[in-house]
């Protein structure tokens, strides 16, 4: 067996290994395996980890013959239902609960072969900017212990970032995949609304969720993109992608015409932050690409209309943890009070905060000024896209507008934690693909450049975030974690 | 209906069990009378992450339904979350629809023997039934006090149409031969079978009273659990009546909703005040909006068979029926169809009406059977109908013929005149011994017959049926006495 690190390997270098038989798929699964046993006590990526059944199903490939992907492990977000295996969507009201069924994208990742090495911490119900709010504990960021990974998907991108498995699946309501991304130096994709099924996806604002892919390259993301993106008919607000997954070649951006909507970012943005954007716009041009300037004008009012509509479905979508029917169950005198006392015991500060929240912009009286207000925003965000998109094949944002923030920073200020997610959330508003790629540090933590295209244009954006990452030259592995081999 | 000066204001809420193979979003059969929770899975138990498909086959018959009750089908329709906890709502939400339903607005045309009316429907839209459940210990068969309860989810998530009419009726009468028509146009069109008793049809209706004249609405009250046609009649009067009573009495009515009770026929307050129920309803977001396209529409509506009330019109026109006959002819379609099949046959509408409606409804009664499950088919009972008609078999004699051909279904009718010698005795010899037998042996009914006492001819003709078994042709039978008795 080779002398191998899992920090940096890329899971398309993974499969050029098993191909050569370098390695067989138990001794990569092994290898990822070691590392989480040694690493994840600190990090914290992972919820539950089952290295027997991860073996069993690395010698699987092994005996079988493999192609493709195919042994090439994968780490999945917790929100998604694996049948057997406990399924807890970060919340103590899932605890001990093990689904009857898969998800869509699980069956996909097991039909290409892929291993599954564990589910990975999340914010509780996916709603959080910083997995502070998963009632399992936190996960560290691997660039800095002492920062957040992000969130929701925080558990997802910090696996990658820390070379505890060369992909992983997390789900984006409103930045939960690019904002992670973004502070652990990998790469993250919010794929067009209704491209990947979300039949087993543990439900959080349906209209607005979408599963994606983290990886530490664009090729690696559009090659898992292109394994769980299809057509199922379990969820009909899918319609799978448009045309076929191109794994990006090209390193130059000749003939595109991106934007950068320089209204959004008069505020509130951080230095360095602004300075890397700027150097990444920079090279854009270098590359061929006409870039120009556009604005949306009602992005501003993407917040509050985002804090509307997601809390207004969740709280119908949460509304099943009941404990009647699986579930911890916190008895009372009569239903009532045991519907209160289960959803009590069972539900975080963050997620009741929602709920409450949802269930009053949906009441009578309210309903027109807040959820049916913020539907219109919606409706002008999409509008605002539509006619930046008339003349630009794609917009440049920063992905956040800090990196990295110290753990309990932002944890009593809500307002202040939903701000971090300001330049992701319009394009799930607008329903439109968005890719995250490092786009360098600052002050020592990676910050991320987001590329956001019109609806099923993800070929493109992997075109545009090839060519820059291949140009910016980032590496992935953090510094810390750099010499250390396993 | 009702007391002078009062007028009666009354709209019915109508939800239908639509008959399917699986249940509405998701594939579990749609059964009933299975074991407790053997027809779920993990989308009608609302477990984390499922998603509802809508099930094509209902939304195609809840579209006929429209269709044959005159609706209007919107190209845009969505389902909608309606919010609240019970554990037989297994999501805390039922999809239903709300602003934007499935079918939009009617009118349903109903053929009466006053005249025929017409009822707006307001709406018809798809939603999911909710699971059963069933209350141990405490009081009333309700959850609160219970000591436990019980849940079954085989019917959760079956496809529900509710169907809202517009206050257009007057009367308990014209609220069950609304029903009951509305009734038998769903289930002619196969959509359900819409048994009360089983509760695959359910009404609610809301009532009020007003002065004659008045143009405003009085205050209404929803009256519930109405669980046949004729409690749905009985219930909606009891409560017109304590309505009025309330306000003659210079009382106000006040909202609430009302239960009928069978036993005493009388109605009371189940709730008093309608709970401010706030069910934070909002468009379904797993879900895209139903657009049914201009090609499906015609299809559905191609495959429409002829539906009761045209049916029944068309009974008048073509048959000559009074409208009291081809309603009861003409509403349901297994009866419509014997019947039209047994008129060919004889080629005579009434003469075949009228055996429909004698003979074959008594016995379909008496046996329990639908007209298909029957032994008499029409071509049988066109051999008897003949038979009467050319005289060879007498009125008596056929209804001992008809019961032949009900006990044995292999027999022709002129094979059971044969074997049990029911033909009609029209012979003059034959007949003429009897009745001079009959005269002989009643010498006192003779003399107070020549005495003027004419109304004993009817004596003299039933002694001699009896005689004969009922065989003897009766105008022979008549004259033949006539002579005898006027004579001499
Ligand atoms: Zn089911």
């Amino acid at each position: 067996m080779a002398t191998f690190s899992t920090l940096g390997l890329t899971a398309e270098r993974a499969a050029a290994l098993l191909d050569a038989r370098e390695l067989s798929c138990e001794e990569l699964a092994a290898a990822y395996l070691e590392r989480i046993a040694a690493d994840d006590p600190a990090l914290h990526a992972f919820l539950h980890v089952d290295p027997e059944r991860t073996l069993e199903a690395a010698r699987r490939h092994d005996a079988s013959g493999r192609s493709g992907f195919a042994g090439v492990p994968i780490a999945l977000k917790d929100l998604f239902c694996t049948r057997g295996v406990p399924t807890t969507a970060g919340s103590r009201i899932l605890e001990g609960y093990r689904p009857v069924h898969d998800g869509d994208v699980v069956e996909r990742c097991q039909d290409a072969g892929l291993v599954s090495l564990g589910k990975t911490n999340m914010d509780e119900f996916a709603m959080g900017s910083s997995t502070e709010h998963s009632a399992y504990g936190p996960t560290r960021n691997p660039w800095d212990p002492e920062t957040v990974p992000g969130g929701s998907s925080g558990g997802s991108a910090a696996a990658v970032a820390a070379g505890l498995a060369p992909w992983s699946l997390g789900t984006d309501t409103g930045g939960s995949i690019r904002q992670p991304a973004a502070f652990t130096g990998t790469v993250g994709l919010k794929p067009t609304y209704g491209a990947v099924s979300r039949y087993g996806v543990v439900a959080f604002a349906s209209s607005l969720d979408q599963v994606g892919p983290f990886a530490l390259t664009v090729r690696d993301v559009a090659a898992l993109y292109a394994i769980v993106a299809a057509d199922d008919p379990r969820d009909t607000t899918n319609v799978g992608p448009a045309e076929a997954v191109v794994r990006p070649e090209g390193e130059d951006l000749r003939g595109l015409r991106l934007a950068v909507p320089r209204d959004q970012l008069t505020v509130g943005v951080d230095a360095g932050v602004l300075e890397r954007f700027e150097e990444a716009v920079a090279l854009a041009v270098s590359l061929g690409a006409e870039v120009g300037e556009c604005t949306l004008p009602h992005a501003s009012h993407g917040l509050a209309a985002y804090y509307l509509i997601a809390p207004a479905e969740a709280s119908a979508n949460l509304a099943r943890y009941d404990g009647v029917r699986y579930g911890p169950r916190t008895d009372g005198p009569d239903v009532q009070a045991m519907y209160e006392a289960t959803r009590h015991d069972g539900f975080g500060p963050e997620v009741k905060r929602r709920i409450m929240i949802g269930a009053y912009a949906l009441s009578a009286g309210y309903y027109d000024a807040y959820y049916g207000q913020a539907q219109r925003v919606r409706t002008l965000i999409r509008r605002d896209f539509d006619v930046a998109f008339a003349d630009y094949d794609a917009l440049l944002l920063p992905t956040t507008p800090t990196p990295a923030f110290r753990f309990g920073a932002k944890l009593d200020d809500p307002l202040a934690m939903y701000a971090n997610d300001v330049f992701t959330l319009p394009a799930n508003l607008a329903g439109l693909p968005g890719l995250s790629i490092p786009m360098g540090t600052s002050d020592g933590l990676p910050v991320g450049l987001q590329i956001v295209g019109p609806a099923f244009s993800e070929n493109r954006l992997f075109a545009v975030g090839h060519a820059l990452e291949r140009a910016i030259g980032f590496d992935p592995v953090p510094p810390r974690l750099q010499g250390v081999t396993s | 209906m009702s007391r002078d000066g009062w007028e009666a204001v009354i709209g019915l809420e109508i939800h239908v069990q639509l008959q399917t193979r699986t249940k509405m979003f998701c594939r579990c059969a749609n059964r009933y009378g299975d074991p407790p929770n053997t027809n779920v899975c993990q989308v009608c138990l609302a477990h984390p992450g499922v998603l509802p498909v809508p099930n094509r086959a209902a939304v195609h018959q809840a579209i006929r339904v429209g269709m044959a009750l005159g609706c209007t089908i919107p190209s845009w329709s969505q389902f909608h979350r309606k919010n609240y906890f019970y554990p037989d709502n297994p999501k805390a939400y039922q999809i239903s629809q709300y602003d934007s339903p499935l079918c939009g607005e009617g009118v349903f045309h109903v053929p009466a023997p006053g005249g025929a009316f017409e009822v707006r429907l307001e709406r018809a839209h798809i939603e999911e039934d909710a699971a059963k459940m069933i209350h141990a210990g405490g009081a009333g068969g309700r959850l609160t006090g219970s000591a436990s309860s019980v849940v079954d989810f085989n019917r959760a998530g079956t496809p529900l149409l509710e169907i809202v009419t517009r206050p257009d009726l007057h009367s308990g009468e014209d609220a069950r031969r609304f029903l009951n028509l509305l009734r038998a146009t769903i289930v002619a069109i196969g959509a359900s079978d819409a048994d009360m008793e089983k509760g695959s049809l359910r009404c609610d209706a809301n009532v009020s009273v007003r002065r004659v004249g008045d143009t405003a609405l009085g205050t209404k009250t929803e009256l519930k659990n109405m669980n046949s046609f004729r409690y749905l009649e009985r219930g909606i009067n009891a409560e017109i009546e304590r309505q009025i009573g309330v306000l003659e009495a210079g009382d106000r009515v006040r909202q609430a909703t009302m239960h009928y009770d069978v036993a005493t026929g009388t109605v009371h307050v189940l709730r008093s005040k309608e709970e401010a129920n706030d069910y934070r309803y909002f468009p379904e977001p797993d879900l895209v909006p139903l657009e049914p396209d201009a090609a499906l529409l015609d299809e559905l509506r191609a495959a429409l068979a002829e539906l009761p009330a045209a049916r029944i019109e068309r009974f008048v026109g073509q048959y000559g029926l009074p409208e009291p006959i081809a309603e009861a002819l003409g509403t349901g379609s297994e009866l419509a169809r014997w019947f039209e099949e047994l008129a060919r046959l004889v080629g005579d509408g009434r003469l075949a009406a009228n055996w429909t409606l004698g003979d074959f409804s008594a016995h379909l009664n008496a046996a329990g059977v639908v007209p298909a499950e029957s032994p008499v088919t029409p071509a049988r009972m066109a051999g008897l109908v003949r038979l009467v008609e050319s005289g060879a078999v007498g009125t008596a004699a056929a209804k001992q013929v008809f019961a032949g051909l009900v006990d044995d279904p292999d027999a022709s009718a002129e094979a059971i005149v044969e074997a049990r010698g029911l033909g009609q005795i029209g012979d003059e010899a034959a007949l003429a011994a009897v009745v001079d037998e009959v005269v002989a042996g009643n010498p006192a009914q003779v003399a107070q017959f020549r005495a003027g006492k004419v109304q004993l001819l009817g004596f003299f003709t039933g002694q001699v049926m009896r005689q004969t078994g009922g065989r003897a042709e009766p105008k022979t039978v008549q004259r033949l006495l006539r002579e005898r008795l006027d004579g001499s």
